[in-house]
């Protein structure tokens, strides 16, 4: 289907450096944490925030002769973000243990998938900008339990180990080394966060650790084959997969255009000092020592199950922008604005349904994200509901109140609540279209001003200052185009 | 009348149910034969008031007609087995006073059916051996007498080093020993290379290891996930029937259990064996075979044959590649089971300078010698670079070893009949020392059954020449344990019930 | 195929058993027994013949997604070695 990925050269993204251009080679694993109530292979709960060791089953705490039993809806959760990925969903797949030692790792070995993975190849249409879309190849999805916690600043010479997190379900999702810039990295992992979020299958809480990255870094001249690889591990905000992305191509270039070469080996990213660094105690080479975990048996399901999941999932991102460029009429960026979640796509609809879309969109995006976004609110928690923006609409178009009383209207519903048809009401806030207020109203306008009134006969744009002076003393009230028509015949333009 | 701790446990069960005998005085009885026993080391830890309490319970229950099926029976448990607030170490020092806070689901049922716990039975540590040596809390003695010892040599070498007194058998040898010496009238034991059937072919008791997946391994400390099943040890074959019934069944918290009735194993016993096809597999006269087992093995024939079955001779070709390629699974799923030993949650903890050293003092002092042995070795096979030609290859041949019973079940066979052990039981401290692969031999008739899941029961079949237990196995296709219990039966009554030592160590 | 000092080592230390300098060679002795003792199982042909993987063919029983086993850290942190309030402590871990 794709040409091999690794030969794929976007000459827009090279960097150029001091002996030339580098092309930047991106592959990442996304550690998403499965929506669940319970971990992956115990009856645990997974909620976030409880006290050490709270969240811990016998099976979580490796008791001797504990055993895994697994959550049926975690798999169900990866097949359909394999689904969202438009993955290959594989109806067998094998957990194997990957031993080794670690005080938050209580068995000695985590239950992962290793050989056959839950989900195979797929792919993520990326919007990169606004005019640039690129295709990133997914090369796996694979279910693993989440380690604990350890937090070393407690003590100088004690670390202590928490386990409310070990056996909770991850989805870790393996891209192919697609990613050819710090710009397409973030986009990636949005995109990605975003589709999940639409599924359901993961929060994408990436300030609760919920999705973190692993992000695998090399550079090398164009058209030449891959270089050496090193791991950034666990970054765990957008902004910061961008700048790792950047410090470390840029480290890894200075060191080759100084004649140095890069050694494979795991890094961290220091967001305070924006570079990249070893990380110290993992020299030694690991031998993970594979192998099917016996006291599981082989995943397998029909393609009845897979089919039902299917049938069970939302409009994704990709069909709903395309749904709200088509049905709606809007423009490729607002589309995608709206749909960037789905409950604020939701609300889109819920504003636009049997109104004017451009409007409802315009309102949506500019109104209430504007306020959304400068108060901190997620759109979720909105103070103006879909139905009462949609009042508010409504009012518009039949012209009871104005575009501009409308804003004060919006401000009113998002501080105190309440009816909009009601308050427009109560305040005396409607459109006067009473023609003869308006031309009362105008008429002394005229009268006070008869310089003004040979300065617009002679020049028509002027009917403008008529029109604000009589907006300005109806307080807002009088309808612009009633305005505009008495106006013009008085001063008979 | 014969003393309380001489009866079969299905004549007791009957007795209380008649209510001849009470729980209490059956449970008494045992917990002073268990005390005066103690020079055995049969068991780690004794739990006698609550053995008494649970008894005093089980009159009540007798009394007001609620009786369970095991009601008032007083059992052996396995160190193996977690049993809420008493020691569960799997007599490893590196679960130093782990005491769990839950109750594996065998043990569970059986105090459910009304059974009575009187303490945990010694074993090889994470049951990794065949003659109980290899114990934290030391060798447990056989209640046989090596032969032409007097009483007085063996309660000497009781109250010594007990060098030269017999092995019972491992890893259940614990369980094997205590049912021999009547300290309880059955045991719990698990069998993942022959380990209930080899104890108690060595002590002329009754052992059957069922299908895998028929009892629950939730609460069983592991050894291989995957040849791990639990079993219980008897004196009879009636008696591992009845304990079958309640120790088995499915369990929603073990994956690898089997969502399969439990039929009413008891009823099975008396049942006609005529027309049945046993097979006889060629490959198990291995060479070198002593000739007692070989006549052993002949009689087996015979007993079956007269009570109307038919015997097929048959081939099993893969089954030398079974001990080799068991010594390179059991000990990788070992490796990986173990690993939770740490220092860190539960158990002994030896200090280090840092955390690896940490885990490495405590492992190094936790685990015994030939646990470190497999550990290293489970490590090894399963390592970069060898996986494919040790883990892999292995797994292909318990695959061939599989297909080699399940094509002459098809051909119609219903058991097959074999000796459980290549020899008697021998000496303590007399393999010791050796090669290990000498003790790894003792599995070869066993092991088989285990990588290929299927059940298999140890009856005995008379002494050999020098007067020690001898015992024949029969395997049988998966879930069909009833087979075994009509079978096993019929050698029993042809046999002869074997007479128990006297307790010269008491 | 012959395990040497070095390997020994690094088995030891991949498993987390601290070995003695005395051990090593003895070990060394051990492991290559029971690797020639298993070498016969390079005869058999196992071309084609899948890996063991459930010994009883049977389906994969799922549990519901519902929280169940909640020991409660008391019950979780009750046999540790070492602890502090409900956490397990262990020697500082660098990362
Ligand atoms: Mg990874
Ligand atoms: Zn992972």
């Amino acid at each position: 289907m794709n040409a091999p990925a690794a030969a794929q050269t976007r000459q827009s993204k090279l960097i150029k450096g001091a002996t030339g251009d580098w092309e930047i080679v991106v592959g990442m694993e996304i550690h998403a944490q499965v929506n669940s109530e319970a971990k992956l292979f115990s009856g645990a709960s997974t909620q976030f925030g409880a006290s050490e060791n709270e969240h811990v089953s016998l099976v979580d705490a490796a008791m001797p002769g504990m055993l895994p039993v697994i959550n049926e809806e975690c798999v169900k959760q990866a097949v359909r973000s394999g689904l969202g990925l438009k993955a290959r969903i594989n109806r067998r797949s094998v957990f194997d243990r990957k031993n080794y030692f670690y005080p938050d790792l209580p068995q000695g070995y985590q239950i992962s998938q290793y050989k056959s993975p839950i989900v195979g190849e797929g792919e993520v249409l990326v919007d990169v900008s606004p005019t640039e879309q690129v295709r990133i190849g997914i090369e796996r999805l694979h279910l693993e339990q989440d380690a604990g916690k350890s937090v070393h600043d407690q003590s100088p010479n004690m670390s202590l180990v928490d386990l409310n997190r070990a056996g909770v379900a991850l989805m870790e999702i393996v891209s192919k080394p697609d990613i050819r810039s710090a710009d397409e990295a973030r986009a990636y992992v949005s995109k990605v966060r975003t589709i999940l979020r639409y599924l359901g299958t993961c929060d994408g809480d990436m300030e609760k650790g919920n999705l973190r990255a692993d992000v695998n870094v090399s550079v090398r001249r164009p058209g030449e084959p891959l270089g050496t690889r090193c791991e950034i591990k666990n970054v765990n905000s957008i902004r910061f997969i961008g700048q790792a992305v950047d410090a470390e191509a840029r480290r890894q270039i200075a060191i080759i255009e100084d004649g140095g070469k890069i050694d494979q080996e795991t890094r961290l990213f220091d967001p305070a000092r924006g570079e990249t660094r070893s990380m110290r105690s993992k020299e030694e080479a690991h031998d993970y020592r594979y192998f099917p975990d016996p006291d599981l048996l082989p995943l397998e399901f029909d393609q009845a199950f897979v089919d039902a999941l299917a049938a069970g999932l939302p409009e994704l991102p990709d069909a709903k922008v395309a749904r709200f460029m088509s049905a709606y009429g809007l423009q490729a960026y607002d589309a995608n604005v709206l749909a960037s979640e789905r409950e604020s796509a939701d609300y889109f609809e819920a504003v636009a349904r049997g109104r004017d879309a451009k409007a409802a969109a315009n309102w949506v995006i500019n109104e209430l994200f504007g306020r959304l976004n400068k108060e901190g609110i997620d759109i979720t928690a909105s103070p103006v509901s879909a139905e009462q923006l949609g009042a508010i609409l409504d009012l518009i178009d039949a012209s009871t109140i104005s575009g501009k009383i409308a804003k004060d209207l919006f401000e009113i519903v998002w501080k105190d609540g309440g009816d909009p048809h009601a308050i427009v009401e109560a305040r005396g806030m409607k459109q006067v279209t009473d023609t003869g207020a308006i031309e009362a109203v105008i008429d002394a306008i005229v009268a006070a001003n008869p310089d003004k009134v040979a300065q617009a006969q002679a020049k028509p744009t002027m009917l403008g200052w008529f029109v604000g002076q009589a907006m300005k003393q109806s307080g807002g009230k009088a309808n612009p185009q009633t305005v505009n028509e008495i106006l013009k015949r008085k001063l008979g333009l | 009348m014969t003393s309380l701790t001489d009866l079969t446990l299905a004549h007791a069960r009957d007795l209380l149910l008649a209510k001849d005998i009470s729980a209490t005085e059956l449970t008494e009885a045992h917990v002073e034969a268990v005390e005066k026993a103690r020079a055995l080391n049969a068991f780690v830890a004794e739990t006698p008031d609550k053995a008494l309490a649970m008894a005093k319970a089980a009159d009540g229950r007798l009394a007001n007609g609620t009786a369970g099926p095991l009601e008032g029976i007083p059992l052996g448990i396995k160190d193996l087995y977690a049993t809420e607030g008493v020691h569960t170490q799997a007599a490893s020092h590196i679960l130093d006073g782990f005491k769990p806070r839950y109750e594996s689901t065998v043990t569970s049922q059986l105090w459910r059916d009304g059974a009575v716990m009187l303490g945990k039975l010694n074993m090889d540590e994470f049951a990794m051996g065949s003659s109980n040596e290899t114990s934290f809390y030391g060798p447990v003695a056989s209640p046989w007498l090596p032969p032409e010892w007097t009483r007085e040599k063996g309660r000497s070498a009781l109250a010594g080093d007990k060098q030269g007194l017999l092995v019972p058998g491992g890893s259940s040898g614990g369980s094997a020993s205590a049912v021999a010496a009547r300290l309880c009238l059955g045991a719990t034991a698990s069998d993942t290379g022959g380990s209930i059937r080899q104890p108690a072919a060595f002590t002329g008791t009754v052992g059957i290891k069922p299908t895998y997946g028929r009892c629950s391994r939730w609460g069983m400390v592991a050894f291989a996930s995957s040849l791990d099943q639990a079993g219980p040890i008897a004196r009879s074959v009636r008696d591992c029937a009845i304990l079958m019934r309640s120790m088995a069944g499915y369990d929603p918290k073990d994956t690898t259990s089997v969502d399969v009735a439990v039929p009413d194993y008891e009823a099975a016993i008396g049942a006609s064996v005529r027309g049945k096809r046993i097979g006889i597999p060629k490959e198990y006269r291995i060479d070198g075979m002593p000739a007692e087992i070989e006549e052993l093995w002949t009689k087996g024939i015979a007993w079956l044959r007269d009570a109307g079955a038919e015997i097929v001779e048959i081939s099993l070709p893969h089954t030398r590649y079974a001990l080799p390629a068991y010594y390179i699974v059991a000990p990788a799923e070992a490796s990986s089971n173990l690993a939770r030993y740490d220092g860190v949650r539960y158990g002994l903890r030896v200090p280090g300078k840092d955390i690896a050293s940490m885990y490495e003092n405590t492992r190094a002092a936790g685990f015994g010698k030939e646990v470190r042995r497999r550990v290293m070795i489970g490590t090894y096979v399963l390592s970069a670079g060898y996986y494919d030609a040790y883990y892999v290859r292995a797994q292909q041949i318990r695959t061939l070893i599989k297909r080699d019973f399940e094509t002459v079940f098809a051909d119609g066979i219903d058991a097959i009949l074999t000796p459980a052990t290549p020899s008697a039981a021998f000496g303590i401290g007399e393999k010791t020392s050796a090669d290990p692969i000498e003790m790894y031999l003792n599995d070869v008739f066993t092991v088989t059954v285990n990588m290929a899941g299927l059940p298999g029961i140890a009856v005995p079949g008379g002494l050999s020449p020098k007067g020690l237990p001898l015992a024949l196995q029969l395997i049988g296709k998966p879930f069909e344990e009833e087979t075994l219990f009509s079978l096993g039966e019929v050698i029993e009554q042809a046999a002869g019930r074997i007479k128990l030592p006297e307790p010269w160590w008491a | 195929m012959s395990v040497d000092h070095a390997t020994v080592r690094r088995i030891a230390h991949l498993a987390r058993i601290a070995v003695t300098d005395d051990e090593v060679p003895h070990l060394a002795g051990e492991l290559n027994a029971l690797l020639s003792f298993v070498a016969e199982l390079d005869q058999v042909d196992v071309a084609g013949i899948e890996p063991m993987t459930s010994v009883i063919p049977m389906k994969m029983h799922m549990r519901a997604d519902v929280v169940t086993d909640q020991a409660g850290a008391d019950a979780i942190v009750a046999n540790a070695p070492v602890r502090e309030e409900h956490f397990f402590v262990v020697p500082k871990v660098v990362e």
